[in-house]
């Protein structure tokens, strides 16, 4: 996928976080989406390792426009084709007037930024998230990102949301714990001094320490902005899943016993086991500084994939914290085969993170400007 | 075009035929097979938890232990740097008889000037003390752990310093788009010993923490070696024109890491150097 190594504003997760709460178009009239079947007898016609496993190999990406939640409430999980290519229309109509070459004789922009005028009536989803993320100036130019363009199908049915449970599509509401742990939070970041004070009070993603939002996760969610790649590498003990950004490796071992908890990793510890053509990973002892919406001490995710066709891998999972979520939750996605030309490469972040290091030296930047013009007055 | 098809069944026949003597001939490759190793496919099973026990990160060459890595000169001798005083024996360097093979680096001068030039400025030049990538073949003899996945048709090396990882490609996609800290890695199987072409390097990576440096036009051979179930014989061969005036190579054994329960951890170091880069940005720097 593309090279970038840019950096992207607090915003933004904050918007991929919560989910955009917006009313949409309301589409056709949906269908009820299939129901969940035990594990499929085996077809014959996936790719398979020579153990006669399901062979899960290669590069996917989970790029698409289809948000985590359901944004509004009369919308059906289950869109009808008509509703999914009009959305799509859309958003290439928004990704189109991005890309429109700017006047290179128009007049200086307006302070805060030109808006490019997009033809929709109403912001598709794809335009709320850039619009969170950076506002009319933008973080990026349209060339570098690459956030997907379709409205996401999971067995030929395109959706609304990831999400599938509960039924509204919605992430559940937040148990009195979980809404204090995340008040807490908020406050000792508050204390700690505004968001452009300190390093570690900005976004992780921008200080190059994991990808944006839950890339990795698990659950591994599009980030809806670039590089949603993935390597999937099998063996008889271990599956090992690469998320390109920030080139964090997965290692999800086939059975085995859990670390005591105090022993944590930044994307928990996976146990896998095959049921049937599924593999089903088990994961659990989170990092604290990645969880999902403020759970990571008692979350539990659990993903089932299974390799569908060539070209296709379904992806289910299940998040489940009693201390934070009144109840559990579950989604589903298609993670689709990359071209077999397109490679996942080196995202080294880190190694030259030039924007953290413009955030926070335009910050003191400002506040010198501040004092220079407080000390003329 | 029946006759066609006869043919080339014939042809693809004869020569199944001709690489089953050959593969069976051992003085006909040149490469024995290795009895008593663990196989997948037929191959020697790298798969696991591996791990160098030597002082190769310190320095890849014979040297003596020290006091530190940044010295400064001292009333008598010279002592160790300011910033690496407080760490005391911890920041001592053990010695090491090196992994060179016949010890000496063969740098061109300009090259050599430079080697001396980082190990003067070690504490701002090892991309190491930075939580760079380590580059390869650095990352092999890291002081961690690195987990080896060969699958059918794929093999992939996971780091646990950094999270560094290395997509070790079975099929060439030809030249490297794009220059890279830990290179682009096509492997091959030559008999029991697989051998990795790393190319497509950056000029960023140090081979050690004594200076010991490249420029993109560095080529990395590397040899794996499975000796018994629980070694490999690691040899890595360096080219590199723009630094060394002929190939060079340094070998040494990876050890399974056979303890019970053990796995790969995460040494996300990004997080831990946080303060080191960025603390000077902050809106009080801390005192």
């Amino acid at each position: 996928m593309r090279i970038v190594g840019l950096t992207f504003t607090a915003a933004l997760l904050g918007l991929v976080a919560t989910g955009a709460q917006a009313p949409a178009s309301p589409p056709a009239a949906g269908q009820k989406p299939a129901a969940q079947k035990p594990a499929a007898p085996r077809a014959a016609a996936i790719p398979r390792t020579s153990d006669g496993r399901p062979s899960l190999q290669g590069n996917w990406t989970n790029a698409t426009i289809t948000p985590l939640e359901r944004m509004g409430a009369d919308l059906p999980l289950v869109l009808s084709e008509a509703a999914a290519k009009d959305e799509e229309t859309k958003t290439q109509n928004a990704i189109d007037a991005r890309e429109t070459a700017s006047d290179p004789n128009r007049s200086a922009p307006p302070v805060g930024g030109e808006a490019r005028k997009s033809p929709n009536a109403e912001p598709t989803y794809l335009e709320r998230v850039w619009q969170a993320g950076a506002g009319v100036v933008g973080g990026y130019n349209s060339f570098w990102v690459d956030p997907g363009d379709r409205v996401l199908r999971v067995d030929g049915q395109p959706r609304s949301s990831i999400l599938i449970d509960p039924p509204n599509g919605r992430v559940p509401a937040l148990t009195p714990e979980g809404r204090a742990r995340l008040a807490a939070a908020a406050a000792a970041r508050k204390t700690a001094g505004g968001e452009f004070d300190h390093p570690e009070l900005r976004p992780l993603a921008e200080r190059c320490i994991t990808s944006f939002g839950n890339n990795l996760g698990p659950p591994m969610l599009p980030n809806y902005f670039y590089n949603n790649s993935y390597t999937i590498v099998q063996t008889k003990d271990n599956a090992m899943i690469l998320t390109e950004m920030v080139h964090d490796a997965r290692v999800v071992r086939m059975g085995g016993t859990r670390p005591p908890p105090n022993f944590r990793q930044w994307f928990g510890d996976s146990i896998g086991r095959w049921e049937g053509d599924t593999l089903v990973i088990e994961t659990t002892n989170f990092h604290r500084n990645h969880g999902f919406r403020g759970s990571w001490e008692n979350l539990k995710v659990t993903e089932r994939l299974t390799r569908r066709d060539a070209n296709t891998l379904k992806y289910r999972f299940t998040v489940e914290d009693p201390t934070t979520f009144t109840a559990p939750f579950t989604g589903e996605l298609e993670f689709r085969a990359m071209a077999p030309d397109e490679q996942v490469y080196e995202y080294a972040c880190h190694e030259a993170n030039y924007g953290l290091e413009g955030v926070m030296s335009g910050a003191r930047a400002q506040e010198r400007e501040a004092a220079k013009k407080k000390s003329q007055q | 075009m029946r006759w066609v098809s006869v043919l080339k069944a014939s042809v693809v026949a004869g020569v199944v035929a001709a690489a089953v003597t050959i593969a069976s001939n051992p003085s006909v490759t040149g490469q024995s097979r290795t009895p008593g190793l663990p196989r997948v496919n037929g191959k020697p099973d790298l798969n696991g938890l591996w791990q160098t026990i030597n002082a190769a990160n310190w320095d890849i060459q014979a040297h003596t232990a020290k006091a530190a890595l940044a010295m400064r000169p001292g009333p008598v001798v010279p002592v160790p740097a300011k910033e690496v005083l407080a760490f005391g024996a911890v920041g001592a360097v053990p010695g090491g008889l090196g992994v060179v093979d016949g010890n000496d680096l063969p740098y061109l001068p300009e090259a050599l000037k430079k080697k001396e030039e980082n190990q003067a400025n070690w504490l701002t030049r090892d991309p190491e003390i930075k939580c760079y990538l380590p580059g390869v073949p650095r990352a092999t003899y890291m002081p961690f752990p690195f987990q080896i996945f060969q699958g059918d048709g794929t093999f992939f090396i996971s780091y646990e310093y950094a999270g560094a990882v290395r997509n070790v490609y079975l099929k060439d996609p030809g030249p490297a788009a794009i220059d890279s800290w830990m290179g682009q890695s096509v492997g091959r199987w030559e008999g029991d010993t697989f051998v990795v072409e790393v190319t497509g390097f950056n000029d960023q990576s140090w081979f050690d923490r004594a200076g010991n440096h490249h420029t993109e036009q560095l080529k990395v051979t590397e040899r794996y070696t499975m000796t018994d179930a629980d070694h490999i014989r690691y040899e890595a061969t360096i080219t590199d024109p723009g630094t060394f005036s002929k190939p060079w190579t340094m070998s040494m054994p990876l050890y399974r890491r056979v303890e019970r329960g053990a796995r790969l951890g995460q040494f996300k170091c990004v997080e831990f150097v946080t303060e080191l880069m960025y603390g000077h940005l902050r809106k009080e720097p801390i005192k």
